[in-house]
């Protein structure tokens, strides 16, 4: 039996009139990497939000690592780890400084940060840059540092908001490569993008349409369902029957 | 129409090169790509080209002006989308034409026929401000207030970042038009998948240009025969190909590997799924494929 660490039921968010997230009921493995893909629009963002304990739902219910997202949205957000392509990493503090920062705000004693920040520096060759303010580092290095500080604390699962964004193809696989290990290690990977062949390298994939989940299946079963070449074609035939446009 | 020689630029008094010793022309009504990431210099040659900066070395022309003695007139000529959405956000949709159409002397009314097709799409929301707008449409009126005074050379810098297949589909099919009315198209994009739809292309990355071609002569050039493997453990896989002699280059492309071999032997397919069969490998499947845009980028980035 597959362990659940994420399980939703008729989760729903709405802001007024209007349903950002319609009744979605999914569950998620563990160690599974997870694709949630989806126009802009459909509802992906306020779906995350909710997932990470930072926003009440309307109806609905949801357990994260076990823990219910009403009562115990504390509890969860110290069991995840989050990283988006806008916001990971203080740009004017150094990549030491950033790491310490994490570790402290993610509950490690020191003893475990100087532990874990020595490693971490050195699995990414980080060790001249180590006192260089982040702001100067190329965006590769960045987002492969935001990605390790959000599993400094063996998190149950790690969400990843379109990590990849902008970066050149080699550095966008070495990317790939740490995701892969953190999910070797037992962290849930639930990842957002933009780039169709990164949906091929999840276990699973959802996609968002207006707010419901249309669809959730493995790659292959996705492409034969919808009898589509290749996940580009999965997506544009779902994604077109969207309705709506907000962002 | 768009010339640039040697062009460089510098920043922090020469201790970051951005953009080294550029050369390239585009022609009269071509659609012409910069395909690169973030930090290649994109933006920057961008910016010495609509004349918002000025190169430190080499000289760059647009319309047959040079971009630095020449400014005011190339500014007139020139539309310009730049990449961070900079429209006025507290102005509705329909101001913002307004307020860019004055800018250059001319009225919405005058040059409708251009944006229309894409204003129209719009139009619902005119009295929305711009703020409010989702990426999609703020995207389509940028590009309309960037057409509104019939400019002869369009300048887009990655007007499909973080937009979804499906708007981006959209947003090529209207450059395809725009190219068809005579106006030369400079675009830059991240997402290489979307390189064969400009007529030539520049591969572009820290600064210098790797490749110069249409998408189809790029591709032609790629080396050596290119092959696509998949197992039923593909993490594994791509650990094994690397170990693997005989296999000179491999990475995760989608649902498959790739990979090139050190020589061209006939026997090469054969040889390595037996290898991989014995490293207990299920469901083999291996075949030779044309390369893409994105094979090729990564080809050239290892010298």
């Amino acid at each position: 039996m597959k362990n659940v660490v994420i399980k939703t039921d008729k989760l729903t968010k709405k802001f007024g009139d209007f349903i950002a997230t319609d009744a979605i009921t999914f569950e998620v493995y563990e160690g599974e990497i997870f694709g949630f893909l989806g126009a802009n629009g459909a509802g992906k963002t306020t779906a995350m939000r909710m997932l990470c304990g930072l926003s009440i739902p309307t109806s609905g219910g949801a357990t994260i690592a076990g823990f219910d997202i009403y009562k115990e949205a504390e509890k969860i957000k110290a069991n995840i780890g989050y990283m988006s392509q806008k916001f990971s990493l203080y740009e004017d503090l150094t990549v030491i400084e950033n790491i310490r920062f994490f570790g402290g705000v993610y509950g490690l004693s020191d003893k475990e940060i100087k532990e874990k920040s020595d490693d971490l520096i050195d699995l990414l060759g980080l060790k001249e840059e180590s006192k260089k303010l982040v702001g100067s580092l190329p965006l590769g290095w960045k987002q492969k540092l935001a990605f390790s500080v959000a599993i400094i604390h063996d998190p149950k699962i790690v969400f990843l908001d379109e990590p990849t964004g902008g970066v050149d193809p080699v550095t966008r696989r070495q990317f790939w490569d740490l995701i892969y290990e953190a999910s070797n290690r037992g962290i849930t990977i639930f990842v957002t993008t933009h780039y169709m062949d990164e949906a091929e390298y999840c276990n699973r994939i959802s996609m968002m349409v207006d707010g419901e989940m249309k669809a959730l299946d493995t790659p292959t079963n996705l492409k034969k369902t919808y009898n589509a070449a290749s996940m580009d074609e999965v997506f544009f035939e779902l994604a077109r029957g969207a309705k709506r446009q907000a962002d | 129409m768009v010339t640039l020689q040697n062009i460089s630029k510098t920043y922090n008094k020469g201790a970051i090169k951005a953009v080294d010793q550029v050369s390239f022309k585009v022609k009269k009504g071509e659609l012409f790509g910069l395909i690169g990431p973030d930090g290649a210099g994109k933006t920057s040659i961008f910016r010495m080209l609509t004349t918002l900066l000025i190169p430190d070395g080499g000289v760059a022309s647009v319309n047959g002006l040079d971009v630095v003695t020449g400014y005011k007139e190339i500014r007139k000529q020139v539309g310009y989308m730049p990449g961070k959405f900079s429209l006025y956000q507290d102005l509705t949709v329909e101001e913002n034409l307004n307020f860019f159409a004055t800018l250059f002397n001319t009225t919405v009314q005058e040059n409708y026929d251009l944006i229309k097709e894409i204003y129209v799409q719009i139009e619902p929301f005119k009295t929305r401000r711009a703020g409010k707008l989702s990426g999609g449409m703020k995207q389509k009126l940028a590009l309309c207030c960037a057409l509104i005074h019939r400019p002869t050379v369009l300048f887009l810098d990655e007007p499909t970042t973080g937009v979804d297949t499906v708007s981006r589909k959209e947003f090529w099919d209207m450059l395809k038009r725009l190219k068809d009315q005579g106006i030369t198209i400079l675009v830059s994009t991240p997402y290489m998948d979307e390189a064969t739809l400009c007529e030539r292309i520049a591969l572009i990355q820290g600064g210098k240009i790797m490749s110069i071609d249409t998408p189809e002569a790029i591709i032609k050039s790629y080396p050596s025969p290119l092959f696509a493997v998949k197992s039923s453990k593909m993490s594994v896989l791509l650990e094994d190909l690397r170990k693997q002699d005989q296999v000179k280059s491999s990475f995760a492309f989608g649902e498959f590997h790739h990979l090139t071999f050190k020589e061209n032997l006939p026997e090469n397919q054969q040889s390595l799924l037996n290898d991989l069969e014995k490293l207990g490998h299920t469901c083999l499947e291996m075949k030779e494929i044309t390369p893409t845009i994105e094979d090729c980028f990564i080809q050239l980035m290892s010298h």
